[in-house]
């Protein structure tokens, strides 16, 4: 890995979509930067903060989304340049700060960037966030190659300081975890200074109290749409937006952001670099109008590519619609005549068919012979691959003793939960144990409704699961009302000692920040017993001690109960590759197919580690990818499975 | 030294592809970064996330000496695919295939967790060689991950992988490229081990 604050001016370097970011950050010369962990947006925080010493940034894992944005806010406030980045769900959180930020505006440039997930690759929806650019009045950038990700980022901050609002930069998967070549510019001297000014009048953007009040509102609503007037004005002439073909095109190609390099693939495969032309945007909201005449009067037809939803298309044609005396009727392709889907990410063959189908080209891959063989040989050739647990996962032996005490309590108790790694219990990994996922904190949220339908005949146990990092996060409020409200619901916090899904990322309940600096830690246990609910804290990889607690919770039925099950996740850099059992399955007393076990530990507790050897008729252990936490061995009724300590 | 005289077609397109957990993303990098060094163009698309929990993991890598390109590569355009897993080989040929793509296939399975609960069942090694070798114009099995247990830590298994794909001289990768690259962040001992997986992959393609 490249050192960020190193690399000099000039020099060209392979770099993610994440990293060009964070240089693009530092060399505008950020001084705060704040995010929440999601993929894919988190190693732009992380590279700042590697950074952070270097370059006298101050970095922070923020507890959520909406803390992060008034954080890097307030740098802002104080005349520094600031970051705030999160991924696309993160949006929904800052959006009730976002609306108050961009209509007082700011005054150190500031930016905000969102990482959004097309297609849902490490996702559980593939929700847009360009939409707040439009609803809450403030500039959007979308870069459409590694270098602008780089480039459009250090320049969105001058934008933010030339109109004095935030500016969003946009970016996809495709962009921010893929990689390219990116030559660097210059880092700037470090020379900030904070000050807060706030003696001047009301609506002194630079020297007033920040404070959006009904009395000042339409004052600051006009500058507002003031200044997304002037961003406007500079889009005309930006570098970002580019026309590539010829002067009268067959078909004109919108688009932006990673569907960029589709566009630009898909005509080169057709050989249509005579027929088509692309129309790449970098500013994407609001439109430039004199830009987007100049380009619309080049043809009559016009095919617009974005994901996910149709959000410049909507714009364009909006635009068109008022430009229509000067450019004349025009014929539009995408989302809404189905040239383009409506759902998931884009690739090039998606781009490619559109394109094939409007110019009327034909393209073929490959020859029919070599597609049929590729069918012939049938889905079953390429097994497919499930989602599972990692070996040595805390998580799986958690939702085992949960799974069986809901099963020996016997009265159709069910388990709400949320986003993280546990996320996966929803399937056959976690036993089919979560009943509900939706957003961050959720299942708690849900818990506490689910557990006051007792009146109305639904008394059965209701649990909530949530992990470390998310309990701070939005487990809080909801746990508060829950016990505020007297709802019977025991909430599980597996506790595996970091934002694990993510990359182990800080939060408040650990002792390092993300600068890697001592910091106090925020017990969960404390913190619940503080607000008077009964705790217990148990280690997972004890399967017999954790359902029995977990059972006899179930029995009290006296308000809310919290069961804190503590183990370090798998792959955290203090366990990784080190095991601490050598496990072996003694094949002299597993009974196989005879034992009455119906295979337990391969079909059931199906831990990647195991493997069912069917020749020997006895289960194995794979040693390449068994972490040795030796829980199997608790699992065995024929204790088949012998584990000793390993040798340090 | 300029790409066009290095690249055989412009773009290549490679996709390294295994299972989550096999290093196949830190593998992608280490072959991009020994490209990029020497003035090509090379654009990485992964996906994350899915990649340490078991599920199947693609890296795409595209060589130009022109510009980047689609973090995607078009469906049956690969050049060359490494696999890290033999039933990801078929996988991947099946969508990103054709007549001419050669292939790298580390010969140990890893399986799936529909496989070890009985529920499906893991083509044998035969009919893998077998469908491996229809999907492509050649084929190397090796193995990789054997290798590197005897070196003491089977993820090497992706590095004897990249020292097969710098055997067949299908891409300008070498020793010198690759130990400037492990230098700028591994330790003396580390960059020592990694070149002779390497070097062991090099040997298991000459030795063909």
């Amino acid at each position: 890995m490249l050192d960020l604050w190193e690399a000099a001016k000039g020099t060209r370097h392979l770099l993610m979509g994440n990293e060009a970011i964070a240089r693009g950050a530092m060399e505008a010369g950020v001084s705060v930067a704040a995010g929440y962990p999601g993929t894919p947006s988190s190693e732009i925080i992380e590279n700042l903060a590697r950074a952070s010493g270097e370059r006298n940034i101050y970095v922070e894992w923020s507890v959520n989304e909406k803390v992060a944005l008034e954080v890097a806010a307030a740098a802002s406030y104080s005349g520094l340049r600031s970051l705030a980045v999160m991924k696309q769900v993160g949006m929904n959180v800052a959006s009730d700060f976002l609306l108050h930020l961009s209509q007082y505006g700011t005054r150190g440039g500031m930016v905000l960037v969102s990482c959004e997930d097309p297609g849902a690759l490490s996702s559980t929806n593939e929700g847009e966030s360009r939409p707040y650019a439009k609803m809450m009045e403030f500039p959007l950038v979308e870069p459409g190659d590694f270098q602008e990700a780089k480039d459009m980022t250090a320049w969105a901050f001058n934008l933010s300081e030339e109109i004095r609002n935030v500016v969003m930069l946009r970016s996809v998967t495709r962009l921010s975890h893929a990689s390219g070549n990116v030559v660097l510019g210059e880092l700037p001297e470090i020379r900030a200074k904070a000050d807060f000014k706030h003696h001047g009048s009301m609506v002194d953007p630079m020297e007033g109290p920040i404070v959006n009040l009904p009395a000042t509102l339409q004052v600051l609503h006009n500058r507002q749409q003031e200044r997304l007037r002037a961003a406007s004005a500079v889009f005309e002439k930006s570098p970002f937006n580019v026309y590539e073909g010829p002067e009268r095109p067959e078909l004109l190609v919108i688009t932006s952001s990673a569907c960029t390099l589709y566009c630009r693939e898909a005509v080169r495969l057709l050989g249509a670099q005579e027929r088509a032309g692309i129309l790449k945007l970098g500013t994407t909201w609001p439109l430039p109008p004199g830009l987007m005449e100049k380009h619309l009067s080049r043809t009559d037809r016009i095919l617009i590519v974005e994901e996910v939803l149709p959000f410049l298309e909507d714009n364009v044609l909006a635009l068109a619609a008022v430009l229509s005396p000067k450019i004349g009727i025009k014929t539009f392709h995408g989302k809404l005549d189905r040239s383009i889907p409506m759902t998931n990410e884009l690739n090039p063959d998606v781009v490619i068919s559109a394109l094939s189908r409007i110019l009327d080209i034909k393209y073929q891959a490959v020859p029919d012979s070599y597609r049929k063989k590729a069918a012939e040989i049938g889905p079953l050739g390429a097994p497919p691959r499930a989602l599972t647990f990692c070996p040595g996962c805390p998580h799986r032996a958690s939702f085992w003793s949960i799974h069986n005490a809901l099963q020996r309590d016997n009265r159709k108790g069910f388990v709400c939960g949320d986003i993280g790694c546990y996320s996966l219990a929803a399937g056959a990994s976690g036993f089919d144990t979560l009943k509900t996922l939706h957003s961050m904190g959720s299942g708690t949220g849900l818990a506490s409704g689910f557990g006051k339908l007792a009146s109305f005949g639904m008394d059965r146990p209701v649990l909530s699961v949530c992990g470390d990092s998310t309990f701070f996060h939005a487990v809080l409020p909801a746990l508060v009302n829950a016990i505020h409200n007297r709802s019977d619901i025991i909430l599980l916090v597996l506790d595996n000692s970091g934002t694990a899904m993510t990359g182990f990322q800080a939060h408040p309940g650990l002792k390092a920040n993300a600068m890697n600096q001592t910091v106090p830690a925020v017990d969960i246990p404390e913190v619940c017993r503080a607000m008077g609910v009964a705790v217990e804290v148990r280690d997972p990889f004890d399967l017999e001690e954790t359902e029995k607690t977990l059972l006899e919770m179930m029995q009290r039925r006296n308000g809310v109960n919290v069961l804190v099950l503590r183990q370090i996740c798998a792959l955290s850099p203090e366990k990784k590759g080190r095991k601490r059992f050598e496990v072996k399955v003694n094949e002299k007393v597993c009974l196989g197919e005879t034992c009455g076990c119906n295979r337990l530990c391969t079909r059931v507790f199906k831990c990647p580690g195991l493997i069912w050897n069917k020749g020997e008729n006895t289960a194995r252990i794979d040693e390449v990818i068994c972490a040795g936490c030796g829980v199997c061995a608790s699992i065995c009724p024929a204790h088949a499975i012998e584990k000793r300590e390993a040798a340090s | 030294m300029k790409g066009s005289t290095l690249l055989s077609s412009d773009p290549t397109n490679l996709i390294i592809t295994g299972v989550g957990g096999q290093g196949n993303v830190l593998a992608s990098r280490m072959i991009g970064e020994m490209l990029s060094q020497m003035g090509l163009h090379v654009t990485i698309g992964e996906t994350f996330g899915a990649s340490q929990r078991g599920g199947s993991v693609m890296s795409h890598l595209r060589v130009s000496s022109e510009s980047s390109f689609s973090p995607q590569i078009p469906k049956g355009r690969a050049h060359i695919v490494v696999s890290l897993e033999p039933a990801e080989a078929v996988r991947v040929l099946k969508e990103y295939g054709n007549p001419e793509v050669r292939v790298i296939c580390n010969s140990r399975p890893i399986h799936p967790i529909g496989v070890i609960s009985g529920e499906q069942t893991y083509p044998s090694m035969e009919d893998l060689k077998k469908w491996i070798g229809s999907l492509s114009s050649e084929a190397w099995f090796i193995d990789a991950t054997e290798a590197a247990i005897r070196l003491g830590n089977p993820v090497l298994g992706n590095i004897v992988s990249v020292g097969a794909l710098a055997g067949t001289k299908i891409l300008p990768l070498d020793r010198a490229s690759l130990a400037a690259v492990l230098e700028r962040k591994m330790s003396p001992d580390k960059v020592r081990v990694n070149l002779t997986a390497f070097d062991i992959g090099v040997t298991m393609i000459h030795s063909q």
